[in-house]
C-alpha cells in the first residue's frame, strides 16, 4: 500500500456572510496516492472549487477553513501561517484554473514570469532559471519555446495559454496538481492535446492529481478514483469503474443517466428532476432528497458515509444496491 | 420533394476592417510611395450549400472560429451574407417586399449560448417575453395576460414569474426564458445558438428534453449549433461538420457516428471523451487550428491531416457525394 500524498480529513470550509453560513465544502474526506489521479465530480455550486481552494490555502474571506485537516505528507496545511504555505504553494503543490489569465500576469512576457516562479523556490542563476523555463514549455508541446518564452500571453491561442499555465504550474514538478476545469473552455481536439500532456505528466513524475470538472466523459478517461460531490458534500466515492458502472447513489445515477450518449438516440433524457438548492437554504436532512426518486420519510435525517459494498462509498440511506439496477423512472418535469 | 424551409446557395461571409478618412488617406498615401498596404479579410463562411426541410433537425458541429455561429446568424437572418443567398420556403428574403421580409423573418427564431448575456437584464420576464408578439400584432391587449402564461408555461416556467427580472432566476431557467421569447413569435425554424452549452448536466438535460417536446408539439425545425458532439448525436437527424468556415461533412447523423469519412470529422469523433472510454490514453491530432485570416491554401485541414497528399496544398476538395446522402470534402474519396 503507497502512502497517500495528501488526506483530507472531515474538511468544512465555511463562508460567513450577512445573508447566513454557507457551508460550501462540509465534512469532506479523501486521500490520493502518488501518481494518481482523482476526478472531482460535480455541477456549479457543488464546493468542488472551494475544496480545491482549501487545499492549496488561496480561500478568502469571509470564507474560512471551519474544521478537519488537509494533511500533505504528515503536516496540517489548514495549519501552516501563510508564510510556510508560501514555501509549498507553486513548488510542491500547484494548481491550474479554468481560465489561464487567472495565472498569467498579461502585461509581463512569460518568460518573466516564469523565471519568477523559478527564483521563488530555487536559488539558481538566471541563466539556469531561463533553461528550466524553456525546457517546460518544451515539456507541454509548445513549439520553438526559446521564441515563445518573449512573447505575451495575449500572443498565444487559448489552448497554448493554458499550457503556458501547466508549464509554470509544473516548473518545480509538483507532488501535487489541483486541475480547476482546465479544458472546459478549449475545444475538443484542444482538450485531447491538454489531456494526453497531463496523463503523461502524471506517470512520469509521479504527481498527484485531482481533477476538478462537471464533465463525467473527461473523468471516465482520465480518473483511478471518483468522488462525487453534491451540495458541499462527498455523496458517493469509489474507483472510477465503479462509480460509473455501478453507482450507489441516487444523484451518480442520475449525472450519469443524463449524458446524452447514455440514451437512445432521439429519445428522452433522463432527467434529474428540479435544480441544486442553495447553499443558504438547505433541506434539513440529505440535501438531495427534494429531487430524489427513493426519498423517504428516513431522509430527513442526515445520512452518514457507508461503505454498501467494498471500495465504495456513499451517503445515503437507499442506495441502488440490486444490479442490474433498474433506470430509475423518469420523474415529472419541475423547475 | 417540398420546398426546403431554409435553403443556402453558395453563403459567404467575409469580415475585413472598414477605414475612416484619415485611415484611406493614409492608405492612398503609403500606395503612392510603393508600399502595399494590408487588407486582412477574414472568410467566417466560405461558400456553404445548406437545406433543410420541415421538421428535421440538423446539427452543426465545429470547433471554435470554424464559422458556425456565423453561419447560424445568417440563417437566423440577424446578418446578411457577403455573397451568396438565403431561401426561406424558396424565396430569397433580402429580395422580398418589406412586410413580406418582416414576417418572413419572424418565423426563424434564434436562442443563444448565454442566457446571461442574452436577456436585457432591466425587464421584466414578460416584456422580454411579450413586447414581440405585440409589436408584430400577434396578440391583442385583451389576451395578452393569457397568452404569457400560455407561453411561460410551454417553456416549463412558472407563470407567477411573470413580474421578476433575470437576475432573479438560475441559468436553466434564464434559457427557458430565452426559449419562451423566442416561441412567443410563434417561429417555425429555430437555430439554437450553443444553447445547452453554459448548463450543468442535469439542466441540460431537462433543456435538451424540452426541445425535444416542443419540436413534436409545434412541428419545428432546428438548426442545432453545438461544439458537443454527444448533445448533436442525440438530436440531430443530420450533422454538418465545419472547419474553417467550409463544410468538410455532411450525412445522416448515423453515418456520421459509424462511417465517418473526412479526416477532420474522424479525428473530432475519436478524441471526444466518453463516459464508455475508461482509463485511455488521449492522442491528439497535431498543430492548432489556422488562422481564419491566413488559412492554408488548398484543403484547409492538410496542415494537421495524417493522410495529406501534395495535392491537397493546393487544390480545395469539392463537397460532393460519396453514398446515398453523405458527402464528404476530401481528395482521397478520388482515389478509388
Amino acid at each position: 500500500m503507497t502512502t497517500a500524498t495528501l488526506e483530507v480529513r472531515n474538511l468544512r470550509t465555511h463562508f460567513f456572510t450577512r445573508a447566513g453560513v454557507v457551508k460550501a465544502v462540509d465534512d469532506v474526506s479523501f486521500s490520493i496516492a502518488r501518481g494518481q489521479v482523482l476526478g472531482l465530480v460535480g455541477e456549479s455550486g457543488s464546493g468542488k472549487t472551494v475544496t480545491g481552494f482549501s487545499i492549496i490555502g488561496l480561500v478568502d474571506p469571509p470564507g474560512r477553513i471551519a474544521g478537519g485537516a488537509i494533511l500533505y505528507q504528515g503536516q496540517d496545511l489548514a495549519r501552516l501561517s501563510e508564510r510556510e504555505m508560501r514555501a509549498l504553494r507553486g513548488n510542491r503543490i500547484a494548481m491550474i484554473f479554468q481560465d489561464p489569465m487567472m495565472t498569467l500576469n498579461p502585461v509581463l512576457r512569460i518568460d518573466t514570469q516564469m523565471i519568477e516562479t523559478v527564483h521563488a523556490h530555487a536559488k539558481v542563476s538566471h541563466a539556469e532559471a531561463r533553461t528550466r523555463a524553456r525546457d517546460a514549455l518544451g515539456m507541454v508541446g509548445i513549439p520553438s519555446p526559446d521564441e515563445r518564452l518573449a512573447a505575451y500571453p495575449h500572443q498565444f491561442s487559448g489552448g497554448m495559454r493554458q499550457r503556458v499555465a501547466i508549464a509554470i504550474a509544473l516548473l518545480h514538478h509538483p507532488d501535487l496538481l489541483i486541475a480547476d476545469e482546465p479544458t472546459t473552455a478549449l475545444d475538443v481536439t484542444i482538450q485531447a492535446q491538454i489531456l494526453a500532456e497531463v496523463q503523461r505528466l502524471a506517470t512520469t513524475y509521479g504527481t498527484a492529481l485531482i481533477w476538478i470538472t462537471h464533465d463525467l466523459s473527461v473523468i471516465a478517461g482520465l480518473a483511478d478514483e471518483i468522488a462525487v460531490m453534491y451540495a458541499g458534500r462527498i455523496v458517493e466515492a469509489g474507483a472510477a469503474d465503479t462509480v460509473l458502472d455501478r453507482p450507489l447513489h441516487p444523484y451518480t445515477h442520475g449525472l450519469i443517466g443524463s449524458v446524452p450518449s447514455r440514451n437512445q438516440r432521439g429519445t428522452k433524457l433522463r432527467q434529474i428532476p428540479g435544480t441544486t438548492p442553495s447553499l443558504l437554504s438547505l433541506p434539513p436532512g440529505c440535501a438531495f432528497r427534494t429531487r430524489c426518486p427513493r426519498a423517504d420519510a428516513a431522509c430527513e435525517q442526515e445520512p452518514d458515509p457507508s461503505q454498501p459494498l467494498p471500495g465504495q462509498t456513499t451517503r445515503c440511506f437507499h442506495p441502488l444496491l440490486a444490479p442490474p439496477w433498474a433506470p430509475v423512472p423518469l420523474a415529472g418535469e419541475v423547475v | 420533394m417540398s420546398v426546403p424551409i431554409i435553403e443556402l446557395r453558395g453563403v459567404s461571409k467575409r469580415f475585413g476592417p472598414t477605414y475612416d478618412a484619415a485611415a484611406r488617406l493614409a492608405r492612398a498615401v503609403s500606395r503612392r510611395l510603393g508600399a502595399v498596404p494590408k487588407h486582412e479579410i477574414v472568410h467566417a463562411v466560405d461558400d456553404v450549400d445548406l437545406s433543410v426541410a420541415r421538421g428535421e433537425v440538423v446539427g452543426l458541429v465545429g470547433e471554435s472560429g470554424c464559422g458556425k455561429s456565423t453561419l447560424g446568424r445568417m440563417v437566423a437572418g440577424i446578418m446578411p451574407p457577403s455573397a451568396g443567398r438565403v431561401l426561406f420556403k424558396g424565396h430569397d428574403i433580402a429580395v422580398m417586399a418589406p412586410d413580406r421580409a418582416r414576417d418572413a423573418r419572424l418565423k426563424v427564431q434564434m436562442i443563444f449560448q448565454d442566457p446571461y448575456a442574452s436577456l436585457n437584464p432591466r425587464l421584466r420576464v414578460a416584456d422580454i417575453i411579450g413586447e414581440a408578439p405585440l409589436v408584430h400584432g400577434l396578440v391583442k391587449r385583451a389576451d395578452f395576460d393569457t397568452y404569457l402564461d400560455a407561453q411561460l408555461r410551454r417553456a416549463g416556467l412558472d407563470p407567477a414569474y411573470r413580474r421578476r427580472y433575470p437576475h432573479q432566476f438560475s441559468g436553466g431557467q434564464r434559457q427557458r426564458i430565452g426559449i419562451a421569447r423566442a416561441l412567443a413569435v410563434q417561429p417555425e425554424f429555430l437555430v439554437c445558438d450553443e444553447a445547452v452549452a453554459a448548463l450543468d448536466v442535469s439542466i441540460q438535460a431537462q433543456i435538451l428534453n424540452l426541445f425535444m417536446d416542443l419540436r413534436r408539439e409545434l412541428d419545428l425545425t432546428y438548426l442545432f449549433i453545438s461544439h458537443d458532439l454527444g448533445v448533436v448525436e442525440h438530436l440531430s437527424d443530420r450533422v454538418l461538420i465545419m472547419y474553417l468556415g467550409r463544410v468538410v461533412e455532411s450525412a445522416p447523423t448515423e453515418d456520421v457516428f459509424s462511417h465517418p469519412n473526412h479526416p477532420y470529422t474522424q479525428a473530432l469523433l475519436a478524441e471526444v471523451p466518453r463516459i464508455e472510454a475508461r482509463k485511455r490514453r488521449f492522442t491528439a491530432i497535431k498543430g492548432e487550428i489556422p488562422s481564419a485570416i491566413a488559412p492554408p491554401p488548398g484543403c484547409h485541414f492538410h496542415p494537421r491531416c495524417p493522410h495529406a497528399m501534395p495535392r491537397c496544398g493546393l487544390e480545395s476538395p469539392r463537397l460532393r457525394e460519396i453514398a446515398p446522402g453523405h458527402r464528404s470534402a476530401c481528395h482521397l474519396n478520388d482515389r478509388i
